[in-house]
């Protein structure tokens, strides 16, 4: 699976394509089932960007095991913009909207979405922000891709695939719903490292 | 983005910027806990030269809802040559660690004067400078005026522009810094600007501005404007032969009870009324046209909020690097913890 | 240049060497005793074997400037400027002579002041200082000063000027006009209408309408000249009008020249370069009065100075105390300092543009200027026996502005960090050398030290 280095001086590697992505999501839809002994309360928040789209294609498979799911009423997004610790480090980034399900998420098992987990910062922010809005039951974590260097005590719940990397490299987590390559929408997960 | 100073020079992009992190402010206003964690340890002082509560307190509940410490400085007086100088004043906030200088100021140009002076490193909010400008009134006026052309058009406000849009500015536009910051930003934002006052009452060289001018208000309201933004009339104004009398002033350029039905039978149901505040009632705006549902007052009053933390948010939080288009920005190391190389 | 010293100290004399006299031919010239003593092959021929030669080649020889606009601040406002600090400002800049303006502390309305900077000028020996008398009592604009004691005190006033305030009553105008024929004398009008000018911060138009600064309308200036060309000429009398800043206003003084009216006028160098557009930074340095107009306005100046219908230049060097710059624009001190660029302006605007050749030049920036403040021994001809009042410039030269080196106490200057041509190698002030190389050499003795200065210093 090894691709030859792009004209940019970059060495890709992809390491799930679309349908490793796809067998991956069905794997942790079944897994949130089992945890959650059902599909009660649950409400599935992304992490923007492609933690929001991760998000909706778990409930779609969700509904598809559990009839009684309405996909779009247990889907949210949840924007962690305003929590981070690096805001000052970097370029100033606009906030991205906040939208939870009509059920609201006090008292609801909510489980956070994300494409990487790597230091676990995201995630801290996630869990203030989440604070600030209510009150869940339960929080979990699923991730497509856990790449390892955490810098928190946070661990996922559901892991679509851990991948040893080493720091230096890029993960980098391709969606339809977002990324065009090349003209066309493509899902994969590559990982990128400098020559 | 370092200060806002004008709107005359703030691009599109920025503008739009501005307006969508607004939107998002604006959420963040409906929840039970309306604070978030962004500005966290940073310092903004609110240097008040000229008593304006109105303006202040907004810029306060939006420093704080951002968490950031506020020192209200109000230097009073009318004249700032009396004591303490801009500069020295500058550099004791400098002293003091601020990192961002809300200035409203009775003389043109101020906060351009602290910004470009290097008496201070903070970043410089403009919310008032004489005759000048006063750019987060604007924004605040064109976050409202988005929301409405947006509704109307059956469309999310954010991302979009004002293109299409006729806005009709009524009054002192000579001493109005309202009317100036409005004028750029909203033509900046794609809408169409009337203005309409007494030729006394209007710049020589407003010829130059991108807008046309009335003297007949009933001539400009005949254009069917999408909005009438009605300016204070200041009392000094009053006595200084700009017009014979306020009676005059009112039957001519005020916004009064027949006018408002005149707008119902020309059919122009959607026209908001708006006002910067506060209102001479009976003056330029009747109490009827104020307190109608026509009238965006209020909506103004707490839109004031969401735009203000949206400037102290993006002026604040970045290393003062406009943020780059989202794909480059995925491209570049070390900008998201997740993505980061060391 | 180079330098041979003498042993001679009481009288030292100069050669010289290959000067291009006006921008002309190369000439040598001797500089004896006050006088320049002989032009042309004469010069070395006469000169004796410790005399100092300047070689000049490259170098233009032109007569001492002479502005009729300065304002030395003393006394009252030594912190701004003292008589010995600009004219020390002044020889660096090419100047012989300044006319110090009325508005001191005291004002200079009584025989007392004026004589009070007239000796300090000579004091100082930098250049010659002329006070001008003030046309009203305190500038107040309600009665006439004494005009006729200021005349005939040891400063011989010629000039007098309220400026800084126009004397904007017709009648008062009137009179002064008349009053100074006794004596020669010229009223130097500060045009602005006051009323029109209430709070006026800048040039009004577009700039103005954007910035949100009290704007100062040239019908403010205009309105003023159009009265006092009509009164000069119902009352048969000589006008000189300050700081000219408006294309309307040339057209004005253009028509009152054709019909024989005796007016004169005056265009600052600021005024012949900048315009109202560097106001949009607030920089208070961009705040002058009569107010920085458009570019249109500084291209009819130019023209004007080039066809004779503007005469003199007038530097208005204005020194202000840095805390009265270093504030928001409105609260700001109005004026520039302008004696050490002037003459680099004028060439750059002016000369480098062809609008005026060297000769032109001297005559808008010292031959024109001594005859309208009456100065008999400044702005003569360069040639045998006149006072030798001259300047070497290297026209070549090019430097960039830099306040903080300048001799004046003022560090606002427009001019800083332009980078602008010409620089003044040598002065020569009643024929000692009070600029060498470009650097101040020594002021001229207070006691004259021959008979051909003493005659013309008292």
């Amino acid at each position: 699976m090894t691709v030859p280095a792009s004209e940019s001086g970059i060495h890709k590697r992809v390491v799930l394509a679309e349908a490793d992505i796809d067998r991956a999501l069905t794997r942790i839809a079944h897994e949130i089932l089992e945890a959650n002994k059902g599909s009660r309360d649950l409400v599935l928040l992304g992490i923007p960007r492609r933690g929001f789209p991760l998000a909706r294609r778990l409930a779609q498979k969700i509904a598809a095991v559990d009839e009684s799911v309405d996909p779009d009423l247990i889907t949210g997004q949840l924007d962690v913009t305003m929590y981070r610790d690096d805001l000052r480090r970097n370029p100033t980034r606009s906030p991205l909207a906040t939208q939870l399900p009509p059920s609201g998420i006090d008292d609801k098992v909510v489980v956070l979405v994300d494409d990487v987990l790597y230091s676990g910062r995201t995630i801290r922010a996630a869990l203030d922000a989440l604070a600030d809005l209510g009150r869940p039951r339960i929080v979990r974590l699923a991730v497509l891709v856990d790449r390892g260097h955490r810098e928190l005590p946070i661990r996922a719940d559901h892991v679509g695939k851990n991948l040893p990397t080493s720091s230096r490299e890029r993960v980098r987590v391709h969606l339809a719903e977002i990324d065009l390559i090349g003209g066309s929408a493509v899902n994969e997960v590559v990982i990128e490292d400098r020559l | 983005m370092k200060h806002l100073l004008s709107t005359q020079d703030l691009s599109a992009r920025n503008a739009l910027r501005l307006l969508d992190v607004a939107e998002e402010m604006a959420a963040v206003g409906e929840r039970e806990i309306k604070k978030l964690p962004a500005l966290r340890g940073r310092t903004v002082v609110n240097l008040f030269f000229e008593d304006s509560t109105r303006t202040r307190i907004s810029f306060e509940a939006a420093a704080k809802r951002l968490s950031a410490d506020v020192i209200n400085f109000a230097a009073k007086g009318s004249s700032v040559s009396k004591g303490e100088s801009l500069k020295d004043t500058a550099q004791t906030l400098e002293a003091m660690s601020a990192d961002a200088v809300v200035i409203r100021h009775p003389a043109s140009g101020a906060p351009a004067r602290l910004a470009a002076s290097g008496w201070i490193d903070a970043a410089v909010v403009n919310a008032g400078d004489g005759t000048h400008e006063h750019p987060t009134q604007a924004l605040l006026d064109a976050f409202t005026l988005r929301r409405h052309w947006a509704q109307l058009g059956g469309s999310p406000s954010a991302g979009s522009t004002l293109a299409g849009m006729k806005v009709l500015i009524v009054g002192d536009v000579l001493h109005s810094r309202v009317a100036r910051s409005n004028v750029w930003l909203l033509t900046t934002l794609g809408a169409e600007v009337l203005l309409a006052g007494p030729p006394t009452l209007l710049p020589v060289g407003v010829a130059s501005w991108p807008c046309t001018v009335y003297y007949n208000l009933d001539d400009a309201l005949a254009q069917r404007p999408d909005a009438v933004m009605m300016l204070r009339l200041q009392a000094e104004r009053m006595n200084a032969a700009f017009f014979p009398s306020t009676r005059e002033y009112s039957r001519r350029w005020g916004f009064d009870d027949g006018r408002l039905a005149l707008l119902d039978t020309m059919g122009l149901d959607d026209t908001v009324i708006m006002h910067p505040g506060p209102m001479n009632r009976g003056l330029e705006i009747s109490s009827a046209a104020a307190d109608s549902p026509r009238s965006t007052v209020l909506a103004q009053v707490r839109n004031g909020v969401s735009v203000r933390m949206a400037t102290l948010y993006l002026l604040l939080s970045g290393d003062q690097h406009d943020e780059p288009d989202d794909d480059l920005q995925d491209l570049q190391p070390a900008t998201t913890p997740e993505g980061r190389t060391p | 240049m180079t330098t041979n010293t003498s042993e001679s100290t009481h009288y030292p004399e100069y050669l010289i060497r290959g000067a291009s006299i006006l921008g002309g031919a190369k000439q040598d010239l001797l500089v004896r005793g006050g006088i320049i003593a002989a032009v042309g092959p004469a010069a070395a021929e006469d000169a004796s074997e410790g005399a100092v030669t300047l070689e000049a080649d490259g170098l233009v020889a032109l007569p001492g400037m002479v502005d009729l606009h300065t304002h030395l601040r003393e006394p009252g406002r030594e912190d701004a400027e003292t008589v010995e600090t600009g004219s020390r400002a002044a020889a660096l800049g090419g100047f012989t002579a300044v006319h110090a303006m009325a508005n001191s502390s005291p004002v200079a309305d009584t025989a007392g002041v004026v004589e009070q900077v007239y000796r300090l000028g000579l004091a100082s020996g930098w250049v010659e200082v002329r006070p001008v008398g003030a046309v009203t009592v305190g500038l107040g604009g309600e009665r006439l000063a004494e005009l006729g004691a200021m005349a005939e005190s040891r400063a011989s006033v010629r000039v007098f000027s309220d400026d800084g305030i126009c004397v904007s009553d017709p009648v008062l105008m009137r009179r002064a006009l008349e009053y100074v024929k006794a004596f020669d004398g010229v009223i130097a009008q500060h045009a602005q209408e006051p009323r029109l000018t209430e709070g006026a911060q800048m040039n009004e138009g577009e700039v103005s309408a954007v910035l949100g600064l009290t704007g100062w309308p040239a019908v403010a200036e205009e309105s003023i000249i159009a009265r006092d060309v009509l009164l000069a000429q119902h009352v048969g009398s000589r006008l000189h009008v300050c700081h000219v800043s408006t294309a309307g206003s040339v057209e004005i003084i253009r028509w009152a020249k054709a019909r024989g009216i005796d007016v004169t006028a005056e265009v600052t160098p600021h005024h012949l370069l900048l315009t109202d557009e560097l106001v949009r930074s607030y920089d208070p340095v961009y705040k002058v009065n009569p107010p920085l107009r458009t570019s249109d306005d500084v291209h009819a100046l130019r023209a004007a100075l080039a066809d004779g219908t503007i005469d003199v230049v007038g530097t208005d060097h204005a020194p202000h105390p840095s805390e009265h710059k270093e504030c928001e624009w409105a609260q700001a001190a109005m004026g520039m300092t302008g004696l050490e660029t002037a003459l680099s302006v004028v060439q750059h605007t002016m000369v480098e543009t062809g609008l005026l050749d060297w000769e032109g030049f001297a005559r808008v920036t010292s031959t024109t200027p001594a005859r309208i403040g009456r100065l008999e021994h400044q702005g003569r001809p360069l040639a045998a026996g006149e006072p030798a009042n001259l300047i070497l410039v290297d026209p070549a030269a090019r430097w960039t502005v830099d306040p903080s080196t300048m001799a004046t106490k003022g560090r606002n200057s427009p001019f800083r960090g332009l980078e602008l041509p010409g620089s003044v190698r040598a002065t020569f002030y009643g024929g000692h050398p009070t600029v060498l190389d470009g650097r101040l050499a020594t002021p001229r003795p207070a006691a004259p030290i021959a008979e051909g200065a003493q005659a013309w210093n008292t």
